[in-house]
């Protein structure tokens, strides 16, 4: 240790000149931090308003930053997006307890957004005079809406759901092509899709598998029924669950009968899944073909092809709300990019840019929805498939661990798909997370 | 300390002059004071940058994490704080995740702190010699040091992918591959092993090489007379002159792979590295009070995992103090 010694003496100097200069440097960056947001507007009345969300909200692909700028030359719009949710939402109710940081529009995703109705929303301001919740599909509004009618968030978008499928795959395997004879052939409910599933893996070629992840279809059953993991009173009833004891039992089925390729969705491996094309089947709510056709890039281009889901089924999966805290400097402002945002031309707008389906029923009526085909799914009527399913979606309980939830029993599903758990274990595994998860 | 302390005599009475008016000595009782104030206080206002510092972003957060591990507080309201007593210690110490996570700490340090010392051993053996380009040489090993641990785990990840990774693509020239390295109870481990050997053993080699520079060259002369071989020299001069050193890099290296956390977040990343894997298979201390607080927000039960760290590593402080003391040799 003896060089040490020496360098310290030298140094001594430089190092209470460092010190100090931290300390003084810590003391100064904390007591300036409380007004570093002047710089969004300046002498001109021109004012920056931002706005952070998560994954995809497809504004910047529509170019809709851009031309609210061309509307009101002095607005300009900066988008701050964290591509994962999940890292996105606890940064999120950290800077709603600190009170700064926080951005002029955030970003929330339905399975937050019962806990946020329900712990946060005098943080947000109430845009219950700014949107028009009759201009939404019935049951959007009334999830961002508190006991005493107040409303934290503008609904975007919302999944409605149905089946995508591989029609080069389909047909290798002798299964119909067509998307009417598909349907016909799932329009029993699930227990048809698996039993098609069973069909498909007689003459599959290697390697390749019905669906991609039973957690998938897990959640797309769960997703079509009023009751899921929470009772009206917002007790957690996730273990009698009638929507969950199904879904369960379906993708254990699916697990054992090794009709899925048992990958997490979203994750390098499913990407690369569906860029080599070894899944039948995707479970598809609106904004998953978005997701399969970038992922499953150009040259799969015309192999897949939407369906309605099996049974015809009528459920939402994901979709969000713009919300507007209180904290910015520019609420009204805000408040008003939300409105246009929200409103049906612009929902129409990024429908077309990304597949993320309009929840403003208004879009509904316009030729861009009505219309809309996507050339990638051999032209699949996508437009006609969700504006005839979207109004009979049911009204769904939503609780405040929703997400936390879903995503500790996809982990299990995975487990018994991946590692052969036994669907016992894997649903003890399940509920004592779950215990853990509701605290 | 002695040589840089200054006499208290050189500052300490003001200049005297023979003859003074009362007016001036008041004054010059003033200054004294002032200066004895200064000799009394400035020593404190030299060291108060650190404890400043340390009040703030050590000690407090510290209490305060202790505070708070005996509360009730959600994520969603930290205004909120209701009393539990030791409820969130219970609770942590009945989870069977806490104890995987003490396991998979332990596991993981063990396989990757001993190869790592081991090889640092090696490689500082060798840098010692004379080499050409030794500065060379000596920046290379330090560099995996100098990344960062989030760009290292993520080409690590790269590297341990199960679908396309480069190791199993490597690995079927072989005939083997297709392992699914982070599903694995122990290939997870030794893949997170393996990341922090490779950011570690160069900092470590270092500092060994700094210490056998300091070994007199002397006692390598009077070896060799003595017919010692190279390798009986190292490990009869080296290594018992690089004791105390060993020492330190063993309690450093420990505290560190207690700490450990990018590398298991982001093996795999997203919800699967939140939670250490499918079946917690790789989930360490510091990821599990993450993903308590921050993905469960229950931050109660987290703050208390905070605490029981700090309690493991007091032990094994007192389980390495115990062990040098047994192993120093007899003060000759």
């Amino acid at each position: 240790m003896r060089i040490t010694r020496t360098a310290a003496g030298r140094s001594r100097r430089v190092a209470v000149l460092a010190t100090t200069g931290l300390t003084a440097s810590a003391l100064l960056l904390s007591g300036c931090s409380s007004d570093d947001s002047d710089e969004s507007s300046d002498a001109n009345g021109k004012i920056t308003l931002t706005v952070a969300d998560f994954g995809q909200f497809g504004y910047k692909e529509a170019g809709l930053f851009a031309k609210y700028h061309e509307l009101h030359p002095n607005i300009t719009v900066k988008e701050d997006t964290t591509a994962d949710e999940k890292v996105y939402y606890p940064k999120l109710l950290q800077q709603l307890n600190s009170g700064s940081g926080l951005a002029d529009v955030q970003g929330l995703e339905v399975g937050r957004i019962k806990e946020l109705v329900d712990t946060k929303a005098d943080q947000f301001a109430d845009l219950s005079e700014v949107v028009d919740a009759d201009e939404f599909v019935s049951w959007k509004e009334k999830q961002a809406t508190t006991a005493d009618g107040k409303v934290i968030g503008a609904g975007t978008d919302i999944g409605p759901m149905s089946l995508c499928y591989n029609t080069e795959l389909f047909e290798k395997a002798g299964l119909p092509t067509d998307r009417e004879k598909v349907a016909a052939r799932i329009s029993g409910g699930w227990e048809d899709y698996l039993e098609l599933g069973e069909e498909f893996r007689k003459k599959a070629p290697a390697g390749t598998y019905f669906m991609d992840s039973a957690s998938a279809m897990y959640n797309a059953v769960v997703s079509s029924h009023a009751k899921q993991y929470y009772d009206e009173n917002g007790k957690a009833i996730y273990k009698d669950s009638p929507s969950v004891r199904q879904g369960w039992n379906l993708a254990a089925e699916a697990a054992d009968k090794k009709l899925t390729q048992g990958l997490a969705q979203f994750s390098d491996p499913w990407n690369a899944a569906l860029r080599k094309g070894t899944m039948a089947t995707v479970v598809c709510p609106a904004w998953m073909a978005g997701q399969i056709s970038v992922n499953a890039g150009a040259a799969n281009k015309g192999k897949w092809d939407i369906t309605t889901a099996p049974g015809a089924t009528a459920a939402n999966w994901g979709g969000s709300f713009l919300g507007v805290p209180k904290t910015g400097k520019h609420v009204d402002e805000a408040a008003k990019l939300v409105k246009w945002l929200t409103a049906p031309e612009q929902q129409a707008a990024v429908f077309k840019a990304i597949g993320s389906f309009p929840s403003n029923k208004g879009a509904y009526e316009l030729p861009a929805v009505k219309k809309a085909t996507l050339p990638y799914f051999n032209d699949a009527p996508i437009g006609r498939i969700y504006a005839d399913e979207a109004e009979s979606i049911p009204e769904t309980i939503l609780g405040p661990k929703d997400a936390a939830i879903k995503d500790t029993i996809s982990t299990q599903i995975n487990n018994m798909e991946q590692r052969g758990t036994e669907p016992d274990d894997a649903w003890e595994a399940a509920v004592k997370s779950i215990d853990k998860v509701i605290g | 300390m002695a040589t840089s302390s200054p006499t208290r005599d050189a500052h300490a009475s003001p200049p005297r002059g023979s003859q003074r008016r009362p007016a001036d000595t008041r004054r010059q009782t003033w200054r004294s004071r002032l200066w004895r104030f200064d000799d009394k206080a400035s020593p404190y206002a030299y060291i108060a940058p650190f404890f400043l510092v340390f009040g703030a972003f050590g000690l407090y957060p510290l209490l305060y994490t202790g505070w708070i591990a005996l509360h009730r507080v959600e994520m969603t309201g930290m205004d909120r704080m209701e009393w539990v007593g030791w409820a969130n210690f219970d609770r942590i110490l009945h989870d069977s995740e806490f104890w995987t996570a003490v396991t998979n700490t332990f596991l993981i340090g063990v396989i990757s702190v001993v190869p790592q010392l081991l090889v640092a051993l090696g490689l500082a053996h060798l840098l010692n010699y004379r080499l050409r380009a030794s500065t060379f040489w000596r920046t290379v090993v330090l560099t995996p040091y100098a990344t960062s641990v989030a760009s290292a785990a993520l080409v690590f990840a790269l590297v341990f992918r199960a679908d396309g990774g480069l190791l199993n693509w490597v690995l079927h020239f072989a005939g083997l591959g297709d392992t699914n390295w982070a599903n694995g109870q122990w290939t997870s481990k030794i893949a997170i092993a393996v990341i922090v050997i490779w950011r570690w053993t160069g900092y470590n080699a270092l500092i060994y090489l700094a210490a056998m520079q300091a070994v007199p060259s002397d006692l390598y002369e009077a070896a060799a007379l003595d017919g010692a071989s190279r390798w009986q020299q190292f490990r009869k001069v080296t290594i018992p002159s690089l004791r105390p050193t060993i020492l330190f890099t063993i309690v450093i290296s420990t505290i560190g792979s207690l700490q450990l956390f990018g590398e298991p977040l982001l093996l795999e990343g997203g919800t699967l590295g939140a939670t250490g894997g499918n079946e917690n298979q790789y989930e360490t201390l510091s990821v599990y009070l993450y993903n308590y607080g921050w993905n469960l927000g229950h931050l109660g039960p987290a703050a208390a995992v905070a605490w029981a760290m700090l309690a493991l590593l007091l032990i094994i402080a007192a389980v390495n103090w115990l062990v040098g003391r047994f192993v120093r040799p007899s003060a000759a």
